[in-house]
């Protein structure tokens, strides 16, 4: 019942989109009717664009996630744990954090040049923050017992890592994560379309200066159907990794 | 000095010494200065583009679009939040739709604006108030929602309308929501001024730098980037002290 509400209004919507454009025998080189975009989704499907952009956006993407998290990863369970140099490090982190992605577009251009390289190293940068801010209050909010029985059982600092310190922030590393790879798919998205000839946000960019409006609104919807996707992917994985111990932590970006 | 101030202090003193460090890399590591100036070219710029250049229009032009797109997108987003947000009717048929529409990354729908009105100022204004909307009306959405039941029925026994039981009960109580959502509103409205600026070739930094590079003006180009980091530096402390101010009620 309550799927049906909400899928009332979008339906209806559809529906007057549809019909107004074939009544009123709209030709529009900026709109096209849901049946048109349909029908250039399929195509692209069918020739293989849809696979092919997909697989150039996901590919820098996760790269670029991965490089950027575990940079974060590691550079959060250092400061974590030798507070003196959480602290020294405030100032540069606190500086350098606001310096939006997009700005280091034209950095990227200039050093690297178009391709996969420019792409994965802003999409690290992008992914980089989240996972240190969230990551170090994950590790300065552990329970003080468990680092005290750390030290009574004399654990390596090693020990102490993998036993005590990773178990107990996992759930909270996990809902950054999930956070960075939103990140990572908007950042790479971004820079497709401002800049970078690759992937669905370039195929995206294509289609409207090519004003193919169908071709255009099938990415837009594309992009959104894989950003939900893996969305849902990982709030599944969350769900059955962790219980509620993931699911009571909301993450506030 | 307190510790604290010590701190602070070596912390800064940590900054200024990866500065330092940049400025070796640039001078003695062999990387063509076309492609890596130093902090002292880029300081240099920053002075030259301010005492006689184009910084300050070019930044003006920047902050002015990003605060008007904003401010729209948060007037939009309590309006439209407080409205779904205390109506049961709209959280049941209107709030999933809004849910299917978010994931969808903001820039993806700069081609479709464009495509429809155009590569004009006017264009970048929409894009970043449609951007910076989502976060400022979802969180509305949920802190207008997520009023406690008993303010509910106080209001219900006294007899306020539903414009005031909005204005008087939910909207403050949603206040520390309503907040952290336009910081994030802020921060989006900031990339998006920047995307908007490359990709319309409006006046602004974003163009600016997007030229530089081309032409190779290293220099000029991170002197941008810096000015930019500067901008969202200070949008955030500003607003993070705003918010301070408006919720001291909150610590007591």
């Amino acid at each position: 019942m309550k799927l049906l509400k909400g899928a009332l209004l979008p339906v209806v919507l559809l529906i007057l989109w549809e019909v107004g454009m074939r009544t009123h025998n709209v030709q529009s080189d900026s709109l096209a009717a849901p049946s048109q975009i349909v029908v250039a989704f399929w195509n692209a499907i069918l020739d293989g664009t849809i696979a092919r952009r997909t697989g150039e956006t996901l590919r820098a993407a996760l790269i670029g996630l991965a490089l950027g998290s575990g940079c974060g990863l590691i550079l959060s369970i250092v400061i974590g744990l030798v507070p003196p140099v959480a602290r020294l490090m405030q100032f540069s982190i606190e500086v350098l954090r606001p310096v939006p992605a997009v700005a280091l577009i034209p950095i990227a251009i200039l050093t690297l040049g178009f391709g996969y390289g420019m792409e994965i190293s802003l999409v690290a940068f992008a992914t980089f923050w989240p996972v240190l801010i969230y990551g170090h209050a994950a590790i300065t909010n552990i329970d003080a017992q468990l680092i005290d029985l750390s030290r009574v059982l004399r654990l390596s600092t090693t020990a102490r890592i993998t036993k005590i310190i990773l178990p107990a922030t996992l759930p909270r590393f996990f809902v950054a994560f999930r956070l960075a790879m939103a990140v990572s798919l908007i950042v790479a998205v971004t820079v497709e379309i401002a800049a970078n000839p690759l992937g669905i946000g370039n195929e995206l960019m294509t289609a409207a200066q090519s004003l193919h409006p169908d071709l255009m609104f099938a990415m837009v919807l594309w992009i959104g159907l894989i950003g939900w996707a893996l969305n849902a992917g990982l709030l599944f994985a969350q769900r059955r990794l962790f219980g509620p111990a993931g699911g009571a932590l909301t993450v506030q970006p | 000095m307190t510790a604290r101030a010590l701190w602070m202090a070596g912390s800064v003193a940590v900054t200024a010494l990866i500065i330092f460090v940049w400025q070796l890399v640039a001078n003695y590591s062999g990387i063509a200065p076309v492609f890596l100036p130093g902090p002292d070219r880029a300081w240099n710029a920053l002075v030259a583009g301010f005492s006689g250049g184009d910084l300050p229009r070019l930044t003006y032009a920047t902050v002015e679009r990003m605060i008007y797109g904003w401010a729209l997108a948060s007037v939009a987003g309590i309006v439209l939040g407080a409205i779904i947000g205390s109506s049961q009717l709209a959280r049941d048929y209107v709030a999933p739709m809004l849910e299917m529409v978010r994931p969808v990354p903001v820039s993806a729908f700069m081609p479709v604006v464009i495509a429809f009105i155009g590569l004009t100022g006017k264009m970048i204004m929409i894009v970043i108030a449609i951007g910076a909307v989502w976060p400022v009306l979802l969180a509305t959405v949920h802190g207008v929602s997520s009023v406690e039941p008993r303010l509910v029925e106080v209001s219900k026994s006294l007899r306020l309308s539903r414009l005031e039981t909005i204005w008087k009960i939910a909207l403050p109580n949603s206040q520390p929501d309503i907040l952290a959502g336009m910081r994030i509103g802020l921060t989006v409205a900031l990339i998006l001024t920047v995307i908007g600026e490359m990709l319309t070739s409006e006046n602004g930094l974003g163009y600016h730098i997007l030229m530089a590079a081309r032409a190779f003006r290293s220099a000029d180009l991170f002197a941008g980037v810096i000015l930019l980091g500067l901008i969202g530096l200070t949008s955030n402390v500003i607003l993070q002290e705003i918010e301070r101010y408006m919720l001291r009620w909150k610590r007591r």
